[in-house]
């Protein structure tokens, strides 16, 4: 999920494009860019436009209101789904971008044995189906609660815990994707330098490498939040009874009927996410 | 260097100062070492590997009359996997997958392409247009999807009122919406890598092909087509996967009605309570998704980030 | 000698993991407030050898002094050596004033004398007023310059550049070589320079060490390198050579002559231990061949040859010319007391006369 795709740029000879360009296949090329902009976007616009029709009926446009977003910041349900979803998603999103950049650092800088096979297993909850993910960390979480049940009289629950550890445990991979890239285009000349100027391995660590991979360390840990703060299907599993996110509050009441406070509670959500991703590209365009 | 490379210590002869200055070094990278690995090693190895390894394990155990686990070795969960009624869900699932992939690769590919063929000043505009909606919540962009296609969904109130039909067409809870669910949800996922092999492609070849005699048609499938196929391998396996595994879209569009693994999965675990036969199913769809990310690396695909 | 050598390489080797021997029993004695270059072809080991004395690569055998002191495995940042790198190396996350100042913080000096001190030095390399500028802002020379203040402010007993003016362009790297020489000799900082480019070192360099294929060829001044290379890889490395084979027939006081393919005479230099029947390579630098009409007077100890092919380069004329039935040999002539002037062209085909001095002609060993 590269965030950028950025390759050295190559403008082909004016003479090709303009052939390219004049055959009436460009127009069939870019009505299909049109119609497929308009099929990424226009479900998405919608709901939000019917966010604020007065109508509990929501196929007719009766009128704007925001009473729907009034009645869900009144929502108690709702304030607590949220004020859970921001702390998993700030606990896992911190943990993780640790992880991840450590994790990273370790297969840049390091050979150890087993490395490959390190290697291999990190991407693998890239990979694997969520799901798969969500029912092996409930059987384990289940296990391991029961074990200690038995064995030390322990008893643990499913709750805020076990959804921030299985938060950190798909996203720190994550993280360690991303860092690791900036860590591959990383000019290891200039730690030699801080090391030539008097700085011990920590300086030069903290003072050298730290901030230049400053970048790659926000982008994994804006990553990480969205990765979180998004998440269902591994939260629905291991949520247990009690602690809701946004995501499962929504999804709960979806399956009750689709009300015109559900678009609201989505409709923040989508513009929050996209709120986030446009203002972190701008400030990194602004370095 | 800082955090200084593992085993570049250099052997010395023994029992001297130097060698043990060495030691006391190569001691202090593997202390280093394990502080920067550890972390992510423990949480790899505590919160999925062993996980996995324990759902492995179930799916080879029995289920008790009450849904606990008995720890007997047997196949049966694999065998019964076997039976037409969970070989459906699994063709099902792959045919959903793959129409899905083929979907997305007929809108994704021109759409890469003009995208890579656009004024510079525009390119990263319309990637930032086609990321966005990956970075927004699919449970929500599923959402909005049932929103349009209920009977009282927009479509069919607009069909109405255009006097087109009479009677709503139904479209939730069906293939089709799946399906469309699906393509929604993961056609950046192909775009992304097809810009990235389109973008990269030298655009005097095709000139060079136009010059030796080629239809625009020749120079697309023997020219454009062959030197784009990494971008066009990773983004089908990236669709793909997901799609096979996918949850939450047939759960609320197929509203029970179209069932994938994913869904079998969940009830087995949740309702039904079989928990060694749900963890059969798992490593059955692992199987799937890890024999086709294996294809992809054997095609040489390109790096995924 | 009495003195300390700043930085001495005893015996020193560097093998890396994959088998390839980069540094190959490398001695060498470089002395207090010299400008010693470190020169040959690129692969030759002399970056390797100074990432070693800079403690970048630990020696595989050998030992490393500076000021005396051996260095073992003492890592960078604990020695008083600084480096220029190649590609700068500047921090492109700090200014131009950070840049310099990053060796004093980090030895935790007191922030007065580290402001007093950035401004000297970059007073030193002619940068003030740059302080706040980032190193992407600035051109190759400026940031060139910025190496040298971070380096230099540290006061270093020995600073190492390696390659410091491979990325400028050719007339800022001639303006660079007099700027860098200048100001080490008002630092009064031992230099060690490595560079690919004989006529920088030559330029440049009190002693000169070349090396290939991880060995130290010869170490001595320019003019010595230049005029006694003691083998055909530095004779031919350093400037030009036309070399000759052939069997000593003949030792003359001063004059030894040399049959060159059995069959030409030819006068060379008489040398330490070189006796009559011993094989051996002549090494003869083109200018300082001459060339005479035939027929002229003079004509004893002079080789006969015609010209195959004249190529006119501006200041000078080569002259590719065919020995009698014998090898050819390149002679490069000045154009200030060539042809035109006298009113004679000499063409291709022409018959000609080849002289040089024997002491100019190097009789090196096979």
């Amino acid at each position: 999920m590269s965030t950028t795709a950025t390759t050295a740029p190559r403008t082909a000879p004016l003479a090709t494009r303009r052939r390219w360009r004049l055959k009436p296949g460009w127009l069939v090329l870019n009505s299909n860019v049109l119609l497929t902009f308009l099929f990424l976007y226009a479900p998405i616009v919608i709901l939000v436009i019917f966010s604020f029709n007065a109508s509990r009926q929501q196929a007719v446009w009766v009128g704007f209101t925001v009473e729907w977003y009034e009645q869900m910041m009144r929502d108690e349900r709702v304030i607590a789904a949220a004020k859970n979803s921001l702390i998993i998603a700030l606990v896992s999103t911190a943990v993780s971008t640790v992880i991840g950049t450590l994790t990273a650092l370790a297969l840049d800088r390091f050979r150890f044995r087993a490395k490959t096979a390190f290697e291999g297993a990190m991407y693998l909850p890239i990979i694997v189906p969520e799901i798969v993910m969500a029912i092996s960390l409930l059987v384990f979480f289940n296990t391991t609660f029961n074990l200690l049940d038995r064995w030390l009289g322990l008893t643990l629950k499913f709750g805020l815990g076990t959804i921030t550890i299985a938060h950190i445990a798909f996203s720190f991979p994550f993280v360690a994707v991303v860092v690791r890239a900036r860590l591959a285009d990383f000019d290891r000349t200039l730690e030699q330098a801080a090391q030539d100027l008097g700085a011990n391995e920590w300086q030069t660590f903290r003072y050298v490498t730290l901030p230049l991979l400053m970048p790659g360390i926000l982008a994994g840990a804006l990553l990480a939040f969205t990765l979180s703060i998004d998440d269902f299907v591994i939260t629905f599993f291991n949520a247990g009874i009690g602690a809701t996110t946004l995501p499962l509050e929504i999804y709960g009441r979806i399956r009750r009927g689709i009300t015109p406070e559900v678009n609201a509670l989505s409709a923040v959500l989508l513009l929050a996410s996209i709120a986030l991703v446009l203002g972190s590209a701008l400030l990194q365009r602004r370095r | 260097m800082a955090l200084a490379e593992g085993v570049e210590t250099q052997p010395q002869p023994p029992a001297s100062l130097a060698a043990r200055l060495t030691d006391w070094a190569r001691r202090r990278t593997g202390i280093k070492l394990s502080l920067v690995l550890g972390p992510g090693a423990f949480w790899l190895l505590v919160f999925f590997l062993i996980p996995l390894g324990v759902v492995l394990a179930y799916s080879f155990a029995s289920r008790g009359a009450y849904g606990q686990v008995i720890w007997r070795l047997t196949l049966e969960n694999y065998t019964r996997f076997f039976d037409w009624l969970y070989i459906r869900v699994f063709l099902v699932s792959v045919w959903i997958a793959l129409l899905t992939t083929v979907i997305c690769l007929v809108i994704g590919y021109p759409f890469a392409f003009v995208m890579a063929r656009v004024p510079r000043r525009w390119r990263n505009a319309l990637l930032v247009l086609v990321m966005v909606p990956f970075w927004t919540n699919f449970l929500v962009r599923t959402y909005a999807i049932m929103l349009l296609l209920r009977n009282e969904g927009l479509i069919n109130s607009a069909l109405r009122w255009l006097g087109v039909i009479e009677q709503p067409i139904t479209m939730l809870f069906t293939t089709f919406a799946v399906v469309l669910g699906l393509v929604y949800g993961y056609l950046p996922f192909m775009i992304l890598p097809l810009y990235a092999s389109i973008e990269k492609f030298d655009f005097t070849l095709v000139e060079a092909a136009q010059d030796l005699g080629a239809s625009t048609w020749q120079v697309f499938t023997r020219v454009l087509l062959p030197l784009t196929m990494p971008g066009v391998v990773a983004g089908s396996i990236l669709v793909f996967i997901p799609s096979v595994g996918a949850f939450v879209t047939p759960d609320l569009l197929g509203g029970g009605k179209v069932v994938m693994i994913g869904n079998l999965i969940q009830q087995q675990f949740l309702t039904v309570r079989h928990w060694p036969f749900g963890s059969a199913v798992s490593f059955v769809l692992m199987a799937v998704v890890l024999v086709s990310t294996m294809a992809y690396f054997r095609v040489g695909g390109e790096r995924r980030v | 000698m009495g003195r300390v050598a700043d930085v001495e390489l005893r015996n020193v080797s560097k093998v890396f993991d994959n088998a390839v021997v980069a540094v190959d029993g490398v001695s060498l004695e470089i002395e207090p407030g010299e400008f010693f270059s470190l020169l040959g072809p690129s692969g030759c080991g002399k970056t390797t050898t100074l990432r070693m004395i800079a403690g970048f690569e630990m020696p595989t055998s050998g030992e490393i002094y500076i000021e005396g002191r051996p260095m073992g495995e003492t890592p960078p940042f604990r020695r008083n050596v600084n480096t220029v790198f190649q590609n700068y190396a500047l921090f492109p996350h700090m200014t131009v004033a950070d840049n310099v100042a990053f060796g004093l913080r980090m030895k935790r000096v007191p922030r007065d004398e580290i402001t007093r001190r950035v401004r000297e030095a970059l007073q030193l390399v002619r940068l003030v007023g740059f302080e706040d500028r980032y190193p992407r802002q600035l051109s190759g020379g400026q940031q060139q310059r910025v190496a040298l203040a971070r380096a230099l402010i540290n006061r270093p007993r020995v600073l190492l550049l390696d390659e410091p003016l491979g990325a400028l362009d050719l007339k800022l790297r001639k303006e660079m070589q007099l700027e860098l020489k200048h100001l080490q000799m008002t630092v009064g900082i031992t230099f060690i320079y490595v560079t690919h480019d004989q006529e920088e070192a030559l330029t440049m360099s009190d002693r000169i060490a070349v090396m290939n294929a991880g060995r130290v060829l010869q170490v001595g001044t320019p003019l010595e390198i230049y005029e006694r290379p003691s083998n055909r890889f530095v004779a031919d490395f350093i400037g030009e050579s036309n070399f000759l084979d052939g069997r000593v027939v003949e030792l003359n006081g001063q004059r030894a002559t040399v049959l060159v393919d059995d069959r030409l005479p030819v006068p060379a230099r008489v040398q330490d231990g070189l006796a009559v029947g011993e094989q051996v390579t002549i090494a003869i630098r083109p200018e300082k061949i001459r060339l005479h009409p035939t027929g002229g007077e003079g004509a004893e100890g002079c080789v006969p040859g015609r010209v195959e092919e004249v190529v006119y380069i501006g200041t000078d004329t080569y002259y590719l010319v065919r020995l009698t039935d014998c090898c050819t040999i390149r002679v490069r002539v000045q154009n200030s007391q060539n042809r035109l002037d006298s009113g004679e062209m000499v063409g291709e085909g022409t018959e000609v006369l080849l002289s040089w001095l024997p002491e100019t002609a190097m009789v090196l060993k096979a």
